[in-house]
């Protein structure tokens, strides 16, 4: 693996006084599908929120291709562009599907945006619904669009958060297809949140269990499933923890 | 119906007097408007979006100003501006005159600029919170963020002005004591329908409400069409 993107010390996060996430060493390379697992409550969204930068940590660094950024400073806006989120309840803006898709790209005064709109939607299955209204579509729908308005700003960094959890099968297995083309043809590296251990499997080269806002592991996708270090990994994996 | 059909003679005749009085109103008004929308509108956004100390102060003084009595506005706004006043005192031709329509302008902002605000912070904080942090997600500026809220609010937005506009085009009290409804310079709608009424001329105090009513009806309508109007690209 070549150098990582993120590198994260000694990273804490407190909500009043209450500590949801403890992250001591963490290391995302540049390229790789990194996916993030644990039971709810487990402080899986606060990561993603700290990597994009939308919350600093309370206390720690999180360095971003060889910048620290800590509890205070603020994040240069170029830096902040580089990395998107695919929310786990996206919400989309009161405009059209294409609208939204089109919305980061304006903000950035990039060039093709209608054609980048395209892409991103046809992708996603969705240029049929380019002119509907975001309020109107179904829940599985906005989720695409959401996918859709992230794939097309063409970021370095890609988070993504249950980004299949409310799709049917045969649209999880067109995401997940996404998923490992945009990853292949851009090298986009990409944090992946799931409850779904089957989904991390199939999709991820190195996984990560938090438990209680503690990164209890990291490790390669067979090593994280075979061969554990951690024991609650294994009952985890497993399936027998008990939450 | 005397009013109606005398209300339709007026306007039909182009009477000039008339006409000053109608294009003195909406320029007074209107004026006020854009400003109290200027400072109401980034107020109000600005006090729903964040988070600050004093923030309820602020909002419980906002409040207090949506309920504020204008007759009593005007009283301050007169006293600030008149000979002995604090700024009446101070010679230059940036400091608003009494009974002037500038100084109608200015107790008008200051009357509607708090209800602009308050409607408007209403509508924003109506805007789902998780929203802001996707949108910032996307690569927004603090400012493109805040845009685009005000966007999603719109509908909100454009009611917090036609509420300003009602609460100003309507006023007399205020009106009345700083410009002071001098024929020709400062008297509006409102100052026109009191005195005619005072000195009798029911019919002609009636055509003035009529033609006040539905030149607000206008503005409204209007306002409302912009509501509706889709900003996608
Ligand atoms: N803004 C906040 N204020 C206070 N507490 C918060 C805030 N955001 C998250 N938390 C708390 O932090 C903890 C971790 O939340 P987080 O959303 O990261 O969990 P998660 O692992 O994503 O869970 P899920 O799988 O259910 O989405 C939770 O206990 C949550 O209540
Ligand atoms: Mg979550």
């Amino acid at each position: 693996m070549s150098q990582p993107v993120y590198r994260l010390k000694s990273v804490t996060k407190r909500y009043d006084l209450r500590e949801v996430l403890r992250i001591d060493h963490l290391e995302v390379s540049a390229g790789e599908i990194l996916a993030l697992v644990g039971p709810s409550g487990s402080g899986k969204s606060t990561c993603l929120r700290l990597l994009n930068f939308l919350e600093a940590p309370t206390s720690g660094i999180i360095c971003f291709e060889g910048c620290d950024y800590g509890s205070n400073g603020s994040v240069p806006l170029d830096v902040r562009r580089r990395v998107t989120t695919v929310f786990q309840r996206p919400l989309l803006l009161n405009r059209s599907v294409q609208g939204n898709v089109a919305y980061g790209l304006r903000l950035r005064r990039a060039p093709d945006q209608q054609e980048r709109v395209d892409e991103a939607l046809s992708r996603v299955g969705l240029l049929a619904l380019a002119r509907q209204k975001g309020a109107t579509l179904s829940g599985g729908e906005a989720q695409r669009v959401a996918l859709a308005r992230a794939m097309a700003l063409d970021t370095d960094v890609l988070l993504l958060d249950e980004p299949t959890a409310n799709l049917d099968p045969y649209n999880v297995g067109v995401i997940e297809e996404i998923i490992r083309e945009l990853n292949r043809e851009r090298a986009t590296t990409m944090v992946l949140v799931t409850h779904n251990i089957f989904q991390a499997r199939r999709l991820a080269d190195r996984v990560g269990l938090l438990l209680d806002g503690e990164l209890v592991e990291v490790a390669d996708v067979e090593r994280f499933f075979e061969d554990p270090a951690d024991p609650r990994t294994l009952a985890f994996a497993r399936g027998e923890m008990v939450y | 119906m005397g009013g109606l059909r005398q209300a339709l003679t007026l306007i039909l005749r182009h009477d000039p007097a008339l006409w000053e009085i109608v294009r003195l109103t909406f320029e007074v008004s209107g004026v006020a408007l854009f400003f109290s929308s200027l400072i109401g509108i980034p107020l109000g956004a600005f006090l729903g979006m964040r988070r600050f100390r004093a923030r309820r102060l602020v909002i419980s003084a906002l409040y207090t100003g949506m309920g504020f009595p204008p007759v009593v506005i005007g009283l301050l706004v007169y006293m600030l501006l008149s000979r002995s006043g604090p700024l009446g005192q101070i010679e230059g031709d940036l400091i608003p005159r009494l009974f002037t329509p500038a100084a109608m302008m200015v107790a008008q902002t200051i009357i509607s600029f708090p209800l602009v605000a308050g409607f408007t912070m209403a509508a924003v904080m109506g805007v789902e919170p998780h929203l802001r942090q996707q949108i910032r997600a996307l690569g927004a500026t603090p400012m493109q963020t805040a845009w685009a809220v005000l966007m999603e609010a719109r509908v909100g937005v454009v009611v917090s002005v036609i509420a300003g506009f009602g609460s100003i085009i309507s006023e007399v009290g205020a009106v009345m004591l700083v410009g002071g409804n001098i024929v020709g310079r400062t008297r509006v709608l409102t100052t026109a329908i009191v005195l005619e009424t005072r000195k009798g001329n029911f019919e002609l105090a009636s055509a003035l409400g009529i033609i006040l009513l539905g030149l607000s009806f206008i503005v409204n309508v209007t306002m409302m069409l912009m509501q509706g109007k889709s900003f996608d690209q």
